[in-house]
């Protein structure tokens, strides 16, 4: 029962739009036929704190909570985000992380430094299974650095075999008309990203 | 169809195919998205409204009930604490509509100033409670606590908690179906709602009987299950603890509780029966597994392996039930020493400036609940008291009575906008009535910042977004007798600092209300900043570390050595400061702090 579950993770810095993100993949595999599942574990998200949302899907899921240790996919908008749940992802697990540092308060102060060489570590543990997004240049280059979620959304798409335009109508199910051109190209160059 | 949702919208969706009419809320995590779904969704068939209070929203809803309409009152936990003067009483009086309370705990604390234990509510008022797991419960069980309100005439409580509140799963969607029960009041029914004390007692019996009923109805309740595997070990539980255990058990048997009071006797006679062993599995307190003890029944394992406290998942439930087969995760790394990411004010918040004035008078601060809570954490460190809402108020005049002169000058109470007028207003009543010389200020943003931007009186709009009357803060507190009622722009560093220091010391009741400081999050009007943006002009910055004391995330820290490390004047420095342009909206803040000039205007 427990194999035909998948456990994604995503993981980052309130007001990054993670929340989004994975309101669309449960639209997106929830019309794909899948029980799905999902959890936003946070306290204040809005004020810049750790977001982190469990998304789960397959044929019946029962918790909403996933099991550390069991996480198929980290789905990482910032690295120290991302880092924090290293020991969350299983051993054959895959890690698609943005290349993005936001500084959280102790470090902006001086107090201690942002943690060195979270892409290396990752690497060292999951091999060829980390996947780098470059998610901030590709959303500033687009015009709007805001739109990162949709940006890795895209990169993630890549991992499934779910058609494109499944993916594309959800999105601009979630998404206000005047907007939905510039997350449809944030969803395409995250796509091409991998 | 099905859709997926979140289970406070489920909620929502459950009263409207229930038919509800009225629908009333004081927003609180992780209740806060019901209404707002129901005055977005539901708006043609739901009057919905934000009250001022949880009393006054069960107060509202209560009405509708003893007019024949189906009405929902939701709160957090510690809502109904507020709610539960007229909660207990509407045990007595029951209903007409049916009437549901939706109670949301928050195991952990998330977002909350305590961890309590609605269950408890049930049993003390003597009312049936639901225990929904997922999002289609949610919405089922609001339906069904509609139908047990009106057949038992009763109030039904439904618990949710964060993680049912908060999670989303598949919802099957139906048809709103209007209720059969006529509109109307007739004077008639006075006994039944006139709780005098020969009324009391004629439905104090009432209430008795009304329970074994319950009791009866619960043993058949086709949401209390019984799910026979394998026999050796069987679980009773409820709620979000259902997925989690049968997530780690799957071959266990089950007796999963939909309606955890009164509590399915017969039926938990039968699950003794059929299995070997009871594992009790229930967050926080352990309330199942005292009644089931009571009962007389031996229970194998409960609160003596599970924690008493904080949030369940399926990890925690795998730890305690396993004992030592457990296996923990293998550990990469080890994250505990990362740097942790709390909640920030927002950069540019109008509380953030506020609190460094009152922090540079050396007050004691009285403090209260909302965004400028987190005005206690470092740097600031400028709120040393929090209790419940309205707290403050009361608490800064009790300690100002106590310390008599010594007091004065050393201590005010802060307060948010909503919070003022959830819970404000009588302790001011009381400061100005027995004589007080204490201090409060109105932090007024113009909305409710921490549960995600409700309306409420002081904003001049419904939740509907529709212009209505606006309470004035200054009058309101001159009619309450406050005589010294000021206005201060918490943007004004030095003005602020002036009149919150004279009125602290004055020997009088006083009001400090903060304007044109709306919430940076505001979706109607923000405050127009002078500047776009600041800067910091590296040669000038002496990296004093001054303005890193007001803890705005746009600004941060950076170390340097070498030609760096002087000034253009030849001062040493170990390090300058930065400006994140994007996430600066130019409150100007660091600028009047910084004794050398180094922050700048920025040009767009
Ligand atoms: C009895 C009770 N009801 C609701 C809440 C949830 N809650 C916490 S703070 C808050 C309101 C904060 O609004 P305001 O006072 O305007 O301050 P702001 O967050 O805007 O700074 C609410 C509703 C609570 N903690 N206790
Ligand atoms: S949400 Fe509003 S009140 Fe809360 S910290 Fe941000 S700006 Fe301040
Ligand atoms: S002006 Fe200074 S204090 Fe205000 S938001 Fe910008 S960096 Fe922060």
């Amino acid at each position: 029962m427990k194999d035909n579950v998948t456990n994604v993770l995503l993981s980052g810095v309130g007001g990054q739009g993670t929340i989004l993100a994975s309101d669309i993949l449960c639209t997106v595999f929830h019309e794909n036929g899948y029980d799905v599942k999902k959890s936003e574990v946070h306290g204040m998200a809005q004020r810049g704190g750790d977001v982190t949302t469990h998304f789960r899907f397959g044929k019946k899921v029962y918790s909403p909570l996933i099991k550390c240790g069991e996480v198929d996919y980290l789905l990482s908008f910032e690295l120290l985000e991302g880092f924090r749940y290293i020991n969350w992802v299983k051993d054959n697990g895959k890690v698609i992380l943005n290349n993005q540092e936001i500084n959280p308060p102790v470090v902006n102060l001086g107090k201690t430094e942002y943690p060195k060489n979270v892409v290396g570590t990752f690497k060292k543990f999951f091999n060829g299974n980390v996947f780098i997004v470059y998610g901030l240049e590709i959303a500033s280059e687009i015009g709007d650095p805001r739109i990162v979620n949709i940006v890795m959304l895209g990169a993630f798409s890549n991992f499934f075999e779910i058609e494109e335009e499944i993916w594309e109508r959800s999105l601009l199910q979630h998404l206000p008309q005047k907007v939905q051109e510039l997350n449809l190209s944030a969803f395409r160059r995250g796509r091409n990203a991998l | 169809m099905e859709k997926v949702m979140q289970g406070n919208y489920a909620i929502a969706r459950g009263a409207w195919e229930a038919g509800a009419k009225v629908a009333c809320a004081y927003p609180g995590t992780p209740s806060s998205e019901i209404l707002f779904a129901i005055a977005n969704q539901y708006k043609d068939d739901i009057y919905a409204e934000w009250s001022p209070n949880e009393k006054v929203a069960l107060e509202v809803a209560s009405g509708a009930s003893f007019a024949g309409a189906r009405a929902i009152a939701c709160m957090k936990h510690v809502g109904l604490n507020v709610a539960s003067d007229p909660f207990m009483t509407l045990s007595y009086t029951g209903v007409k509509g049916g009437l549901v309370i939706v109670v949301a705990d928050d195991p952990y604390s998330h977002s909350s100033q305590n961890e309590q234990d609605s269950r408890h509510w049930a049993r003390f008022g003597k009312v049936p409670i639901l225990e929904p797991s997922d999002s289609q419960e949610c919405k089922d069980f609001t339906k069904i606590a509609f139908e047990i309100s009106e057949q038992f005439d009763t109030p039904v409580l439904l618990r949710s908690e964060t993680r049912v509140s908060h999670s989303f799963s598949p919802v099957k969607l139906e048809e709103r179906k209007e209720s059969t029960i006529p509109l109307g009041l007739n004077v008639k029914d006075a006994p039944k709602y006139t709780m005098i004390p020969i009324y009391v007692r004629v439905r104090r019996q009432f209430v008795e009987e009304r329970m074994k009923k319950l009791e009866a109805f619960s043993d058949e309740f086709q949401h209390n299950m019984m799910e026979i595997n394998d026999s050796k070990i069987g679980v009773i539980t409820s709620g979000i603890c259902y997925p989690y255990t049968k997530e780690i058990f799957p071959d266990h048997s089950y007796l999963k509780l939909g309606m955890v009071w009164p509590l399915p006797k017969k039926l938990i006679t039968q699950f003794f029966k059929k299995v070997e062993k009871v594992i009790i599995v229930e967050q926080l307190d352990p309330f199942l597994e005292t009644e089931i003890r009571a009962i007389g029944f031996k229970v194998y394992h409960g609160k003596d392996v599970t924690p008493p406290i904080y949030e369940f998942s399926p990890d925690v439930i795998e730890k305690s039930l396993k004992g030592k087969r457990y296996r923990p995760p293998k550990e990469r790394v080890n994250v505990e020493d990362l740097p942790k990411r709390p909640p920030n004010l927002c950069s540019g918040c109008s509380h953030r400036p506020l609190f460094y004035v009152l922090k540079k008078l050396g007050l004691f601060v009285f403090g209260d609940i909302g965004c400028y809570t987190l005005a206690t954490a470092p740097p600031l460190n400028a709120i040393h008291t929090t209790t419940c809402m309205g707290a403050g108020v009361g608490e800064a005049f009790g300690a100002s009575k106590a310390l008599g002169k010594e007091g004065l000058g050393k201590i005010c109470a802060v307060i948010g906008d909503s919070t003022f007028l959830h819970a404000g207003i009588t302790p001011l009543m009381d400061v100005v009535y027995n004589k007080g010389n204490s201090t409060t200020l109105i932090l007024d943003n113009e909305t409710t910042g921490m549960t995600g931007l409700q309306e409420h009186p002081g904003t001049g709009f419904t939740i509907r977004g529709e212009p209505t009357h606006r309470v004035d803060f200054e009058e309101l507190a001159k009619a309450l007798g406050v005589k010294h009622v000021r206005k201060v722009d918490p943007y004004n560093i030095k003005e602020a600092m002036e009149i919150i220091k004279e009125e602290v010391e004055r020997d009088e009741p006083s009001v400090i209300i903060t304007v044109n400081g709306p919430c940076m999050l505001h979706r109607r009007e923000k405050r127009k900043f002078e500047h776009p943006f600041y800067t910091v002009d590296p040669d000038q910055c002496r990296g004093c570390g001054l303005c890193l004391e007001i803890g705005c995330p746009a600004i941060s820290w950076k170390e340097v050595c070498g030609e760096e490390a002087l000034t253009k004047d030849g001062q040493k420095r170990k390090g300058v400061v930065q400006i994140n342009s994007l996430q600066c909206p130019g409150c100007s803040v660091c600028y009047q702090i910084c004794k050398f000039e180094a922050i700048i205007p920025g040009k767009a």
